[in-house]
């Protein structure tokens, strides 16, 4: 049985499964159910300075959207930090860390900012036992008008400044959460590594409209007419997460920060992608908000499945596995060569592979007569697109062309060296080899 | 030699090889892997789910189909065989219309549940063919248990017993184990040998020694037991039948239900085994259904159960009894037997209608028993209640050291699922009063 003890920047956790900071984690009751169906860790509801609570809508604060058969796919939400006052919050907390010692309890934060702020409510948190916090600098709509949130996320030097303040104010790690709605990762992640930051989470949600509806002429959610961006999540954003996980772990001047891997995790499987990419642990809250939190029963024992039958004993081994073999589109290898292969026995002659390379690509592929799909080598550019919309497992794959055989789109011998973008003949920069 | 469907009397080879195989293949043939994720995208993943409630076993059923989701078969089967050791077999022979799949929330909406057995075969098929045993015992407790039975109660019960560090040795009366699941139960819901082989797949968590033709009674005494071994189960389902009382039943070509399946299950060469022409099956629940429908499937021209009360207060469920109505199988409710006749063989028998007392007679050259299986008489230091063995919520009989399950006990329905529940219970129960836990 694979070892899913997780240590993420000193936080120990049972397993690497944490509750993103989110309506899931906003009170002791939601936060103790989750405890006591199996999560490892959770990134409490973000805490506001003191004072008259916060006041959220009254109206629907979250909308979605659905495959055919309701099968929710991406959920966007305009619900503000937690609107319950910072005593309460904090005596939970206290409570929670008491009752659940060996779980992570991570307090998320969101204050003005101004130092006074971040210096005052930090060390008043920890207090409760907490074992570190998270710096909010993500949440798109509401607090992002208001100067905190994205709007502190979007602009590196306030990152850099405000996670110097906390990290003078406590000795427990800092995490910094990312806001996604940036145009390049790294600057805002390099900001937090030189404030000072033990890892950063990522990514919070994304600026989004997730529909309109058309007899009001409004947005969803919709609030008395009138609807306004919210944050999206889900299922439907994890490969812009990936991405941006990827990108800080391959970086030189972001490698090595810990990571902690956020955006539509809803599966074992959506957790090890993270993982291999870099991530440290992973924190949810889609899957959770759609399925309830028993999903940590498959989440735990797929991993550790896995992990078993892959032979790996502890999670660190899988932390950054993938990174490797991220790389830069130019040194990608032009000398690979593959032709899409149509498995006969498996073909239920719908022509959505011919539709899609005759409308849309390289006319590669006939049709017969009686309605038999095969693949043109001599046009065939191995896009993969047939194989996307295929809808037979395993029906249409790509197969190598091996080195020395010929190539009959080009005319010519395919190469055994590797031959990347740099050094091709068409650069106009490329570099010669030495 | 064949014989033609009509030729009255009993015969065998009444069709080809070729029917006979299509006849008694898989009834619902097993799902493939991308059958498997799409049914398996249709769960919900409820809350509290209905069919775990409705699950004797309560195996959690949502978890183990978003593990067939998420592409772990392996850690799905070990949800099931978590709670239920023959959820291979279960998967097959419950009744689901009736049970977890009627709980579906699906079901309620669409009138199509979520396929939850032919999910929980496709999991644990893919653990029993890869023959991995995923559970390991704990160290040894140096406690002995007698099973009596090795049908669904006793191996739950002795695969428990051995996982948690005891051994156990269990009697079985018959040449080999399995009870129903091996001579019971319709052979299209169980085939290539899958009782044997799931019996000598359970038997690898080790520390289970099977003794076969052991009879309680001729070979063995319970008192034996009770002193040789630190506890008892008994698992020993119902070994006999009720007879109809009335003229005619000693006739040729009567013969119990349950002897005609078993003789069917045991058979390799199904073109040997003999039906009648005209068969008439007389009972209403599952051992009626499958008997009928598997002589209509060997051949036989005309096959028809008669009931005696309403087609509602059937026990075989309204999906059976569609399925031996699609297979040819006529039903008549509301009726008595009241007289076999025939010369030396059974050539008719008489019904009397209940609302009015009119009679009509059935030509029958076959004519098989179906009313209800009973206890055999029981050693005299277990109290009975209705007629079945008395035990307590943790399956504890009046006697000591004695627990019982299945069948055989005055609760819970007569279901392999229920069976495989009690003797799973009286396991942990058992193991922990010799534990010294309780």
């Amino acid at each position: 049985m694979a070892d899913l003890t997780s240590n993420f920047c000193g936080i120990k956790s049972p397993n690497p499964f944490w509750l993103a900071s989110a309506p899931p984690t906003d009170k002791e009751y939601n936060v103790r159910r989750a405890f006591e169906a199996g999560w490892g860790g959770v990134v409490w509801k973000t805490l506001g300075v003191e004072g008259p609570p916060i006041v959220n809508v009254n109206g629907p604060r979250y909308g979605a959207i659905w495959g055919a058969d309701r099968r929710l796919i991406g959920l966007n939400n305009i619900e503000l930090i937690t609107d319950r006052p910072l005593d309460v919050n904090l005596r939970e907390m206290r409570q929670i860390k008491k009752d659940f010692p060996d779980r992570a309890l991570v307090a998320s934060v969101m204050v003005p900012c101004e130092e006074m702020y971040w210096k005052d409510i930090i060390p008043q948190i920890a207090e409760t036992g907490v074992d570190g916090f998270e710096l909010n600098f993500g949440c798109p709509h509401g607090m992002s008008e208001r100067g905190m949130g994205s709007a502190v996320g979007q602009v590196p030097e306030y990152i850099e400044m405000v996670t110097r303040w906390c990290k003078e104010s406590t000795e427990l790690p800092v995490i910094v959460k990312l806001t996604p709605n940036i145009t390049n990762i790294i600057y805002p992640a390099t900001a937090a590594k030189n404030g000072g930051a033990d890892a950063v989470s990522l990514i919070n949600t994304i600026s989004s409209i997730v529909s309109v509806d058309l007899e009001s002429m409004a947005p969803n959610p919709t609030i008395d007419g009138k609807g306004t961006a919210g944050g999206y999540c889900g299922p439907a954003v994890k490969p812009i997460a990936l991405n941006m996980v990827a990108q800080i772990a391959r970086t030189d001047v972001t490698a090595g920060l810990p990571i902690s891997g956020i955006g539509g995790v809803t599966t074992w499987r959506d957790a090890a992608e993270f993982m291999a990419l870099g991530a440290g642990n992973v924190q949810v809250c889609t899957a959770a908000m759609t399925y309830g939190f028993n999903i940590i029963n498959e989440m735990t024992s797929g991993l550790s499945s896995w992990m078993d039958d892959n032979g790996y004993t502890s999670v660190d081994q899988l932390v950054g596995k993938a990174v490797p073999n991220v790389t830069d589109w130019q040194y990608l290898n032009l000398n690979y060569i593959t032709k899409a292969r149509i498995d006969q026995e498996k073909c239920i002659g719908c022509g959505r592979c011919y539709a899609a390379c005759e409308d849309t690509s390289h006319q590669a592929i006939t049709m017969s007569e009686d309605r038999v799909f095969d693949v043109k080598d001599d046009e065939c550019v191995a896009c993969n697109l047939c194989v996307n919309t295929c809808p037979v497992d395993d029906c249409i794959t790509m197969v190598q062309i091996q080195p020395g055989q010929l190539d009959e789109r080009t005319g010519q011998v395919v190469s055994k060296e590797y031959g990347n973008w740099t050094e091709h003949p068409n650069n106009p920069s490329k570099v010669a080899a030495e | 030699m064949s014989k033609h469907t009509a030729a009255e009397g009993l015969f065998s080879g009444r069709l080809n090889q070729t029917s006979l195989k299509n006849n008694f293949s898989d009834l619902h043939p097993p799902l493939d892997g991308h059958e498997a994720a799409v049914a398996a995208d249709r769960c919900y993943f409820c809350y509290d789910a209905p069919c775990v409630n409705a699950c004797p076993t309560d195996i959690d059923i949502p978890l183990f189909i978003r593990q067939i989701s998420t592409g772990m078969p392996v850690a799905s089967a070990k949800t099931i065989l978590d709670q239920n050791i023959l959820g291979g077999m279960c998967a097959r022979v419950c009744p689901t219309e009736t049970l977890c799949e009627e709980a579906c929330v699906r079901e309620k909406a669409e009138g199509k549940p979520v396929q939850i057995g032919l999910l929980q075969r496709y999991a644990t098929d893919v653990v029993m063919e890869a023959d991995n045993h995923p559970f390991d015992r704990a160290p040894s407790t140096n406690k002995r248990v007698a099973v009596i039975g090795a049908g669904p109660a006793g191996l739950a019960a002795a695969h428990r017993l051995a996982m948690l560090g005891n051994d156990v040795v269990i009697f079985e009366s018959k040449e080999k184990p399995g009870g129903l699941n091996e001579f019971g139960i319709a052979a299209y819901k169980s085939t290539n040998d899958f009782a044997q082989k799931e019996v000598a797949w359970l038997l690898k968590i080790g520390g289970i020694k099977i003794n076969n033709d052991k009879l309680l009674g001729r070979d063995f005494s319970l008192s034996g037991l009770t002193d040789e071994y630190d506890a008892v189960f008994i698992g020993v389902g119902l070994g006999n039948v009720r007879s109809l009382d009335i003229d005619g039943e000693s006739l040729r070509n009567v013969q119990d239900a349950v002897d005609f399946i078993s003789s069917l299950r045991q058979e390799k060469d199904l073109s040997k085994l003999e039906v009648g022409s005209n068969v008439v099956v007389i009972g209403g629940g599952m051992t009626a259904i499958d008997a009928a429908v598997q002589s209509k499937l060997l051949g036989a021209l005309d096959v028809t159960v008669v009931y005696r009360r309403s087609m509602e207060e059937m026990p075989a469920s309204r999906y059976e009894q569609e399925l031996a109505k699609s297979k040819g199988v006529k039903f008549i409710y509301n009726a008595k037997p009241v007289q076999i006749t025939g010369d030396e063989q059974i050539t008719n028998i008489k019904f009397q209608v209940n609302q009015n007392g009119d009679e009509f007679t059935l030509p029958a050259d076959h004519l098989l028993k179906a009313i209800g299986q009973i206890m055999d008489e029981l050693p005299a230091e277990l109290s009975l209640q209705n007629k079945k063995i008395k035990v307590d919520k943790n399956f504890k009989t009046d006697a000591a050291n004695i627990w019982a399950g299945g069948d055989c006990t005055c609760i819970g329905e007569d279901l392999t699922v229920t069976a495989v529940a009690q003797g799973r219970d009286a396991a942990i129960n058992i193991h922990a009063s010799l534990s010294g836990e309780i």
